[in-house]
């Protein structure tokens, strides 16, 4: 029952409700992301409940996909509220943006969206805890202390629990989330300690937490084939057939739109046991009308960009001074072609979704990384309001991007309805891997003069990237801003396009992922050109400290600092390596974090690349909130990057997917992991995420790496190691 | 047919066709969710259950073959020292990330300290190569085994 409902201004109010056995039930509106483009309406956020024993109940809004977020977020509330973690219970909430403002696991945005808006409603929590204290009292707010989910009064030497206090804390007027005292950081009790998962201890005992465990009671399990060629259509299919199988109650023809984030063409089979129907999915029979994609192919791409990049780019995207002049002026020029492949998300856990329609409404499972669009989708596609679609965020067995897209949704809820059974989709690894929306690949054409102290005056690129319909595909662009843009003189970069079919989207640090490759690999190249320690050739780069015109803000003055860091820690410079053996350093700048980074790696007479260890110096502000969460973040960032380095690329083949399985799409394994060393410089700036910007420089480092042990540079990927072979 | 298994110290009758891999018997007949599903093809390790004692992957592992194999999943893992140990080691580390291939890490980290109860990298390298962490824990799940390894019983008791 709500009480009392105090809006302290348009965007920001307090709620504050009783609950069962006289508990507090805070919700805030938080204010909208300073970061974000796109202005929103005030949206309600998080809530705290403290039960009469005691016991702090905090709701996590966002899904955890692997980031550790179910346990940072309601750090930054606990640690305001000042209670101790040990009596924290942490719920996973439901898709309710009304009540809890935008909900995703996307562009390692939570810790800056959450960080001040987070703690200011566990500081709000906190005020109220003194002023029913103070109140029962009747002593001033001003003399009462907290501390362990306990409001003292030191004078008159009494104390009472927020258990104790919760229900009369519940009819007190709530304060304003933008005039709450949060704590100083010295105060922090909760925040900068490394704290464990909170659902570590189920999942060592394998407790069916994640997607693919949900069961609902009546529940069938179903397959769903679409065309190997993206956006082909169902023609006919043996679907009379498949239902005479083993174990297969219905098999259906699924006829979706044209949307490439949709509903697509298939065949759906559903029965009792995922296996049998699975194997019945084997004797499908179905012709195709593949479409227009049929006739791509990554090779074809690599011929076409070749074609594109003898021509002047197709539109310019920056052209400062006059960059055709100062190459004939440079000392030296470098020209190289660099490449990088598509790229598949491959979570561990394979796409699924549990769905249940009954009388016009729909009920879903799903691990998502953004269950709002999910749930939107699903209402249109059903022809339904979103209102009617209630989404239960269920724990991600891996995200990377993936399950920023809803086309498992969708799917499993069209199948549902066809049912009128509850339905769990699953597919298989094959379908994950031939049927994403992939890390788009791309084609630079750079050009870089220096001159004769070995200073970069030009600086070109031509880059050619996919389009669909007019503009870039989804993360395949490139911006202005892209460094060393604003640092040379003269600089061109510009664009070709080539018309794509295959589905791309956000894959881990998007775009960055790639461009980190290029970029600072080919600035390796004109280091060496110059005749420059790579290191000492960056600082030069980036020059004293300032802040970059763009968006957003480029700090030069930050990414030397890590640089430096990283230089010294790795001993950059000062160790005899074996013969090759060599050091390679990267930065880059992503997700609003500051990352440097120096791969050492050893290349064998066979050309096998072993990485022998990582350094990383980062910079995300002033402070690391979970240090053991964020450690394991920039390591498996890292690692992440070298496995796609070393063993990943999908190949398009008449439209379709060559790769089918962990065989010929290699994430990195334990004998290849190197140790990676992390160290944060803490700057007076506020903190920022972590899920992302680890991964962009790693991927350069380790070919700069490679240059440094053979003298071969790496232009493509994944790394041909038998090009890396002793001669 | 009829196939009468022993899976966590029960014995288990199941009425499936004779290919269906152990994986999905466990799975969707005997509702045991702990043991995950990655690629079906027996790389990625995902689906680690053990055989009398022995890392195998259910995936690959037809009912019919099972016969009179002891089965132990991650639900039962806790029931050996070696087990909570490794249970525990993994909590103090702080080892996961999404936690999806962390079943079947577990177990294959189960079976080499049985085998070997103070494993060298080469060793480790050896038995959990053939497990894919996708978030890359490597790092922590070295440490974890040598943590675990380094445990005694008593350490873990009550856990």
């Amino acid at each position: 029952m709500i009480m009392r409902t105090t809006h302290s201004s348009r965007r920001d109010f307090l709620k504050v409700s009783a609950i069962a056995g006289g508990g507090l039930l805070l919700q805030a509106a938080l204010p909208r992301f300073a970061f974000s483009a796109a202005a929103q309406p005030a949206t309600l956020n998080a809530f705290i409940s403290i039960a009469p024993d005691g016991t702090v109940t905090i709701m996590s809004k966002n899904p955890e996909i692997g980031q550790g977020i179910k346990t940072m977020l309601p750090m930054l509330i606990a640690d305001e509220l000042d209670v101790d973690w040990k009596n924290v219970r942490i719920e996973q909430a439901d898709l309710d943006t009304a009540k809890y403002g935008r909900q995703y696991a996307g562009g390692s945005t939570a810790t800056p969206l959450n960080w001040l808006p987070l703690r200011r409603v566990g500081a709000a929590g906190r005020q109220m805890m003194i002023a029913a204290a103070a109140t029962t009292w009747n002593v001033p707010a001003s003399e009462c202390t907290t501390s362990s989910g306990t409001v003292r009064h030191a004078t008159s030497d009494r104390s009472l629990t927020y258990g104790n206090l919760a229900a009369a804390a519940a009819s007190l007027p709530s304060p304003d989330l933008n005039t709450v005292k949060l704590k100083d950081p010295s105060e922090f009790r909760i925040i900068g300690q490394p704290l464990h998962g909170v659902d570590s201890p189920r999942i060592v005992k394998g407790q069916p937490i994640f997607g693919i465990d949900v069961k609902v009671p009546g529940m069938r399990y179903a397959v769903f084939h679409k065309c190997p060629v993206f956006g082909g259509k169902v023609v006919s299919a043996n679907t009379d057939a498949i239902k005479a199988l083993p174990g297969v109650r219905d098999a259906f023809i699924v006829h979706g739109g044209d949307d490439i984030q949709g509903l697509r063409d298939g065949v759906a089979i559903v029965g009792d046991n995922w296996w049998l129907i699975n194997r019945a999915r084997q004797k499908l029979q179905i012709t195709w009308n593949e479409g227009a994609t049929a006739s791509q192919s990554s090779a074809g791409f690599a011929s076409n960009a070749t074609e594109l990049a003898k021509g002047k780019p197709a539109q310019s995207l920056r052209s400062d001074g006059d960059t055709a002049t100062a190459f004939t002026q440079a000392a030296h020029v470098v020209e190289a072609a660099y490449t990088y492949p598509f790229l598949a998300h491959i979570s561990m856990e394979p796409q699924n979704c549990t769905a249940h329609f009954r009388n016009g409404k729909v009920e879903i499972w799903a691990p998502t990384q953004n269950p709002q669009p999910g749930a939107d989708m699903v209402a249109s596609t059903l022809g339904i309001s979103s209102d009617d679609v209630t989404v239960h965020m269920v724990r991600c067995g891996g995200g990377f991007g993936r399950r920023l897209r809803s086309d498992f949704m969708v799917e499993a809820a069209y199948i549902a309805r066809q049912t009128g059974t509850p339905v769990k989709l699953l597919w298989t690894r094959q379908d994950d891997i031939q049927h994403d929306f992939y890390r788009p690949a791309g084609f630079h054409f750079f050009k870089g003069g220096v001159d004769a102290n070995g200073k970069l005056i030009a600086f070109s690129d031509h880059f050619v990237s996919f389009s669909r319909g007019s503009s870039f595909a989804d993360s395949a662009n490139l911006t202005s801003t892209e460094f060393p843009a604003a640092l040379v003189p003269n600089l061109d970069y510009g664009v070709s396009l080539i018309p794509l079919g295959v589905p791309t989207g956000p894959l881990r640090a998007p775009r960055s992922n790639g461009l980190g490759f290029v970029f600072q690999s080919f600035i390796d190249e004109l280091a060496h050109a110059a005749g420059k320690d790579p290191v000492q050739f960056r600082l030069d780069l980036l020059g004293p400290p300032q802040v970059l015109p763009g968006q957003p803000r480029f700090n030069t003055g930050r990414m030397r600092a890590v640089l430096e860091l990283v230089a010294q820690k790795s001993g950059w410079g000062k160790n005899s390596l074996p013969s090759r053996t060599g050091m390679g350093v990267a930065f880059y700048f992503s997700h609003l974090g500051y990352f440097a980074e120096v791969v050492q790696a050893s290349v064998a007479k066979s050309g096998d690349v072993t990485v022998d260890k990582v350094w990383i110096a980062a910079d995300v502000g002033s402070q690391i909130i979970n240090p053991s969460g964020a450690e394991n973040q920039v390591q498996g960032a890292a690692l992440d990057g070298i496995g796609a380095a070393l063993g990943q690329g999908i190949t398009i083949d008449r439209g379709r997917v060559v790769q089918e399985n962990f065989d010929t799409v290699q994430p990195l394994r334990m004998n290849q992991a190197p140790p990676v060393e992390v160290h944060f410089l803490t700057t007076n700036n506020p903190p920022t995420g972590l899920g992302e910007p680890a991964l962009p420089p790693v991927l350069p480092a380790l070919c700069n790496a490679i240059f440094a042990a053979t003298g071969k540079r790496v232009r493509s990927l994944p790394i041909d190691t038998t090009l890396l072979a002793a001669t | 047919m009829a196939y009468a298994i022993t899976i966590n110290g029960t014995k288990r009758t199941l009425d499936v066709d004779g290919d269906m891999p152990l994986l999905w018997v466990l799975r969707d007949e005997l509702d045991l969710k702990g043991t995950k599903f990655g690629c079906g093809a027996g790389l990625c390790g995902a689906c680690t259950v053990h055989l009398d004692g022995q890392a195998v992957r259910s995936c690959q592992t037809p009912i019919s073959s099972v016969g009179t194999a002891v089965v132990t999943t991650i639900e039962a893992i806790g029931n050996t020292s070696i087990g909570r140990r490794i249970q525990a080691a993994w909590l103090n580390v702080d080892v996961i990330q999404c936690g999806y291939c962390q079943a079947g890490q577990i177990m294959s980290a189960a079976a080499l300290l049985a085998a070997t109860p103070h494993p060298t990298d080469t060793d480790i390298d050896g038995a959990m190569t053939g497990n894919i962490c996708r978030c890359a824990t490597y790092t922590r799940i070295r440490a974890a085994i040598k943590q675990a390894a380094a445990m005694s019983s008593e350490d873990v008791k009550g856990l």
